[in-house]
């Protein structure tokens, strides 16, 4: 892990044109919800399809910065982020399926004739309340997982396992229909939020301008953090720890708080993610959405603000098109993309870009 | 010599050292009472004696690499240890900054500080700065930024989230930068530079620290002499105001620095004294010196 | 009294048809329906070895020497079978007898209690004794006497069968017993039974914990090697197992279509294949991907997982991506009766011993050969050992190979107990990389009693709180344990050079 860190990435690739090419492409990030609210035989209408793909990916993308925050600039690589974006959607869901059962309980408990909400629902109906969990949920659970791995030195590939391991246990315990989760089926069905029908286009370019705003709200988060001399420590952490702490810092405070951070990041992301797409459920979970983050964030080119972004919008976009054009094949695809990044490309497409723009 | 931040016009501490050499081994810690002129800040050193191990043992499944082991170092000493390989040298630092814990015995930073129940961040904190045997910088940051991250300072997290860096704190960089003789190279990445300047690099990450202890292990290795020497004149100004313990295997090296020499030998001390009684020692000719 | 009376009237009209078991035969079935049943209540009542022909005829809907179908209704066939379970009873095998007991467990009648009752008196062998006083307390619980119902429950607590404890806990409730002394003498009885119950819970719990933690081992031996002694994270391991499983069953078709009269050795063929060929795969990964890792953990976890995918994919696209079938044969498939409630199949126990075997076999690779002795040198200094003439790439290969081999091996061992499908692999990567983490890295003896700790802690928490939040606690288990012991169960200490 010597690679210099990009301090930021608009600094050193040339200020004035990264500035102008992320101008436009954030321009056209605004544009897209209004040209979705044209009628639809305007030939620059935006189909819903389409809004909803880029707010899916975007929402992605702020995953993949936050993983970043933690794997390229601390070198804790987390392969359990997915847990964390799931419990943001859950929180969120939570609050959806409240919204759309009225008074009543929600379908799925119907189905399982319980009577009553369990205790940890109480509240969900109130939004706020709800947006509350959206960051506890996340965030008790990776500062207490956080306290006891850093408390140990869990570090390394050591950390990456239990991480994994994490988000595993996760998944099986909201499989289960006694978690009071939906089970296998998880969240569907929604109605509308905060009264507003959730299908209206209407709602969908709010929730999509709340999303770019998020990316960008978590961009600068990152700028600054990098920036800071709490960005320094972080790097200094990844490269040298034992040095760091003969130097007088106490490592584990320096990663619990990015490590929490980048958890609530995830859950923000995921609560913005399931009124969107319409559906959370404990695949989510899986080790294997864990993982794909970390090849966005790899492919993109780890230790940037921009890679991690870059690195989602292209597997994500890839994904669904490979789906449909090739579904056996996409599979192959993902794990050629792997094996590609870790062996050709360690510093990622931004690294290239940059090595590029020097020569 | 220009640029190096000698100690505040304390003369007597250069030419006489705070500390008697032909005392007997083992009891130096009421050597002399002149601890109280050169007190760091908030630590007790009433006595004169920074440092106190006494009866350190560590064994690692039944071997014994430290072995009931007394050491004292005063305030403002410089230190040499010598010893063959595997005398327990780089796990006598250990213990000291908290990497190791004795499995018996007692280890006192001035008079109150108490190393066996102190994690290694506290102990850094205390005032304990150590250089590593292979040098160890951050090489993703540039020089600046490394001097920067030892620069003594509240380094809690909030601290650092919100951490400026006021003109004094860069004077003293810069100071140091100087010091160092790395000024040409403050923008450069750490990773880049050549082993020598790396090890600069880490004792000027000391020197910003600001430690009243400093351990040094092998700090000339792979100079050279034209550094080496620089080195030299460079710790001999430490001392007095710092103390520092260096551990080394160039003889010549220690014979231009040291006025106090511990010999360790299978995790104890064998001999201690100047250098010539220590080199005139029969035992220590036997097992390291040879004839 | 009615069923004494009953007793009465079947006996006189069973006397009068006894001639010959083929007037028997045509009796039967020559009467109307109903007076069949009652012929058959008679028959189950008060057996008789010579009609024993007649009746498994019967079960198998035909006459004795005729090949005629004969057509029963659903009751009619139910007291054959019970008649036919009263009359194997009388047989000289135990198995029989006991399988007949069980039977009657189910369907004796209340006429059955005194032959029963004589039955379970001169009973010679254990089982099927607990197993006839089951039968026999069922008859008698329903009796409308406390009396002969609290000797039956007084009987139940002598057994140390399952069914007795659901069938006694039943009783303990008032509106379906309602003698009060009946249900005090229940409660005693069903201490007795969950007492005795007790040790073949327990033995069965260890038992499964071992099994499943000798699969634990197979799937994280060869991760031991490849994390441990080469520091290579393979995600892809959990893939050789599914290989492994492949092969099997890929040698199981070759068996049924080119030898069938061998089938039974199919495994005994499988287990070198699937060793060459996962040690093969294996080896080819090591020498186009993983070899160009070293010293980059984080990436090799990456990539290997890549590989994973695409391995999981070629399979879906050869074999489809529903689970293959697997058989047993029969030397695998049964097991032993050692408790009532304890049965130890035979697959499981080859399997631990199997696992043993593969681990020893391992020790003495690692240990006492010039290839073990070259892996550990590349383990503890690679550049020193390549400076001594030791061929470290070659090293790291076989090294590799090696791990993937013994997958493979798992993968066989896998095949016989559970189901082969594409995913396979992934559900135990997580589990075996928890065994490596605890058990210490480079470590054997970590590995194996990391595994049987795990193994059995699951199978010992399963029951209590279910296998998922088991699955839970055991992490949070390990994640704690870490913290006393970072380096794992069995860490070698000394100075860590920096």
């Amino acid at each position: 892990m010597n690679q210099p860190l990009i301090v930021t990435a608009a600094q050193k690739a040339g200020p004035k044109t990264s500035l102008a090419v992320g101008g436009i492409v954030l321009l056209m990030l605004l544009a897209l919800p209004l040209l979705s609210l044209l009628p639809a035989d305007s030939s620059l209408q935006v189909s819903a399809y389409t809004l909803t793909l880029v707010g899916k990916i975007l929402c992605y993308a702020i995953v993949a910065l936050a993983l970043d925050l933690v794997w390229g600039y601390a070198g804790l690589l987390s392969l359990g982020h997915g847990l964390f974006f799931a419990l943001g959607g859950y929180a969120m869901g939570m609050y959806l399926m409240r919204e759309a059962a009225g008074d009543g309980l929600p379908a799925f408990m119907t189905f399982l004739s319980w009577s009553e909400l369990p205790w940890y629902w109480a509240g969900t109906q109130h939004f706020l309340w709800a947006l509350c969990l959206v960051v506890l949920a996340p965030g008790l659970l990776a500062l207490v997982f956080g306290f006891f791995a850093f408390r140990s030195r869990i570090k390394g590939v050591y950390f990456s396992i239990m991480t994994q391991a994490l988000t595993f246990a996760g998944m099986l315990l909201f499989f289960r229909n006694e978690t009071g989760f939906g089970g296998n089926n998880g969240f569907t069905n929604f109605r509308s939020i905060l009264g507003f029908s959730i299908t209206a286009q209407g709602t969908r370019a709010v929730l999509f301008l709340l999303t770019v705003l998020l990316l960008v709200a978590s961009l600068y988060l990152g700028w600054r953090l990098a920036r800071s001399k709490f960005g320094r420590v972080l790097t200094a952490l990844r490269d040298a720890e034992n040095r760091l702490m003969f130097c007088g810092y106490d490592p584990r405070g320096f990663k619990l708080f990015v490590w929490v951070l980048s958890a609530v990041l995830c859950g923000l992301a995921g609560a913005l993610y399931v009124p969107q797409v319409g559906i959370i459920n404990p695949s989510e979970m899986s080790p294997t959405n864990s993982i794909e983050a970390a090849v966005w964030v790899a492919l993109g080119g780890r230790g940037t603000l921009i890679g991690p972004l870059l690195g989602a919008g292209l597997v994500n976009g890839m994904k669904s098109w490979f789906t449909v054009a090739f579904p056996e094949y996409w599979l192959f695809f993902l794990g050629a993309l792997f094996i590609v990044v870790t062996l050709y490309l360690p510093k990622g497409i931004f690294g290239l870009m940059k090595k590029g723009g020097e020569q | 010599m220009r640029g190096v931040p000698l100690p505040a016009a304390r003369p007597e501490f250069m030419l006489e050292p705070a500390f008697d050499p032909n005392r007997d081994a083992g009891s130096s810690r009421d050597a002399i009472g002149l601890g109280q002129r050169v007190i760091g800040k908030g630590l007790d050193v009433r006595h004169g004696t920074l440092l106190t191990l006494e009866d350190i043992s560590v064994s690692f499944d039944g071997f014994k690499a430290l072995n009931a082991l007394n050491l004292y170092i005063g305030v403002g000493e410089l230190r040499c240890i010598i010893g063959p390989n595997g005398a327990g040298k780089t796990t006598l630092m250990d213990v000291i900054t908290g990497k190791t814990r004795p499995t018996e015995g007692k280890a006192w930073f001035g008079e109150t500080l108490n190393l066996t129940q102190m994690s290694e961040v506290q102990i850094a904190q205390a005032g304990i700065g150590r250089k590593f045997q292979k040098p160890t910088v951050f090489e993703a940051l540039s020089v600046f930024e490394n001097l920067e991250l030892a620069q003594k300072t509240d380094k809690s997290v909030w601290a650092c989230l919100c951490a400026r860096l006021s003109g004094e704190q860069k004077d003293r960089i810069d100071e140091v930068l100087e010091t160092i003789r790395l000024v040409s190279s403050t923008h450069r990445q750490a990773g880049l530079l050549s082993h020598g300047q790396k090890q600069f690099l880490e004792i000027g990450m000391l020197l910003m620290q600001d430690p009243q202890l400093l351990l040094l292990d092998e700090p000339v290795a792979g100079m050279t002499d034209a550094e080496t020497e620089f080195t030299a004149e460079l710790f001999k100004s430490l001392a007095g105001k710092h103390s520092l313990m260096v551990v080394e295997h160039d003889m010549g090296f220690v014979g231009s620095i040291a006025d106090h020499v511990t010999v360790l030998h299978q995790g104890s001390v064998l001999a201690e004294g100047s250098l010539e009684q220590v080199q005139g020692d029969d035992r220590v000719i036997e097992v390291y010196l040879g004839r | 009294m009615l069923t004494a009376l009953y007793r009465l009237i079947f006996s006189i009209a069973l006397l009068l048809p006894i001639a010959a078991n083929a007037s028997e035969a045509d009796y039967f079935i020559t009467s109307p329906p109903t007076q069949q049943a009652t012929l058959l209540q008679g028959w189950a009542a008060q057996p008789e070895a010579s009609r024993l022909p007649l009746l498994e005829a019967l079960q198998q809907g035909r006459l004795p020497d005729d090949e005629r179908k004969l057509r029963l209704n659903n009751r009619l066939r139910g007291l054959v079978d019970n008649a036919l379970a009263s009359h194997r009873l009388l047989s000289s095998k135990t198995d029989v007898r006991l399988a007949a007991a069980r039977q009657l467990q189910k369907t004796a009648q209340p006429a059955q209690v005194a032959f029963l009752d004589r039955r379970f008196a001169t009973e010679p062998d254990e089982t099927v004794h607990a197993a006839l006083a089951l039968a026999l307390a069922n008859l008698q619980l329903v009796d409308s006497d406390p009396a002969v119902r609290l000797a039956a429950v007084r009987l139940l607590g002598e057994t140390g069968d399952p069914l007795a404890r659901t069938r006694l806990e039943t009783l303990l409730d008032p509106g379906v017993e309602t003698d009060a002394g009946v249900r005090t003498a229940a409660e005693t009885s069903l201490a007795q039974v969950k007492r005795k119950l007790m040790l073949g819970e327990l033995l069965g719990q260890a038992f499964s914990g071992m099994s499943l933690g000798s699969i634990l081992l197979l799937a994280a031996l060869g991760l031991a090697i490849t994390f441990g002694l080469l520091g290579v994270i393979n995600m892809a391991h959990g893939e050789m197992l599914m290989l492994g499983a492949y092969a099997t069953y890929v040698v199981q078709i070759m068996f049924q279509r080119l030898a069938p009269d061998a089938l039974a050795l199919y495994p005994l063929v499988a287990l070198p294949v699937a060793f060459f060929v996962t040690a093969s795969v294996g080896m080819l990964l090591e020498r186009t991907v993983i070899r160009h890792l070293y010293g980059r953990p984080l990436e090799t976890l990456l990539a290997t997982w890549g590989i994973s995918l695409i391995l999981i994919q070629a399979v879906r696209l050869c074999f489809g991506a529903q689970n293959v079938e697997v058989a047993n044969p029969a030397w695998l498939s049964g097991g032993i009766q050692v408790l009532p409630n304890l049965v130890l199949p035979y697959n499981r126990i080859v399997i631990i011993g199997f696992a043993l075997f593969v681990v020893v076999l391992t020790w003495l690779l690692l240990n006492k050969t010039r290839l073990g002795l070259n892996v550990r040198a590349v383990t503890q200094n690679r550049n020193m050992a390549a400076c001594c003439g030791v061929p470290t790439g070659r090293v790291d290969m076989l090294a590799f190979g090696l791990g993937s081999g013994i997958a493979g091996l798992g993968g066989v061992a896998l095949s016989q107990i559970g189901n082969v499908g594409p995913d396979l692999g992934q559900s135990y990567i997580i589990d075996s990389f928890l065994v490596v983490v605890l058990g210490g890295v480079g470590q054997l003896a970590g590995s194996v009693s990391a595994a049987f700790g795990l193994g059995i802690a699951n199978k010992i928490l399963e029951p209590q709180i279910g296998a998922v939040l088991g699955k839970i606690l055991i992490l949070a288990l390990i994640i704690l344990f870490i913290q006393k012991r970072p380096q794992g169960l069995f860490a070698l200490k000394g100075r860590v050079i920096d």
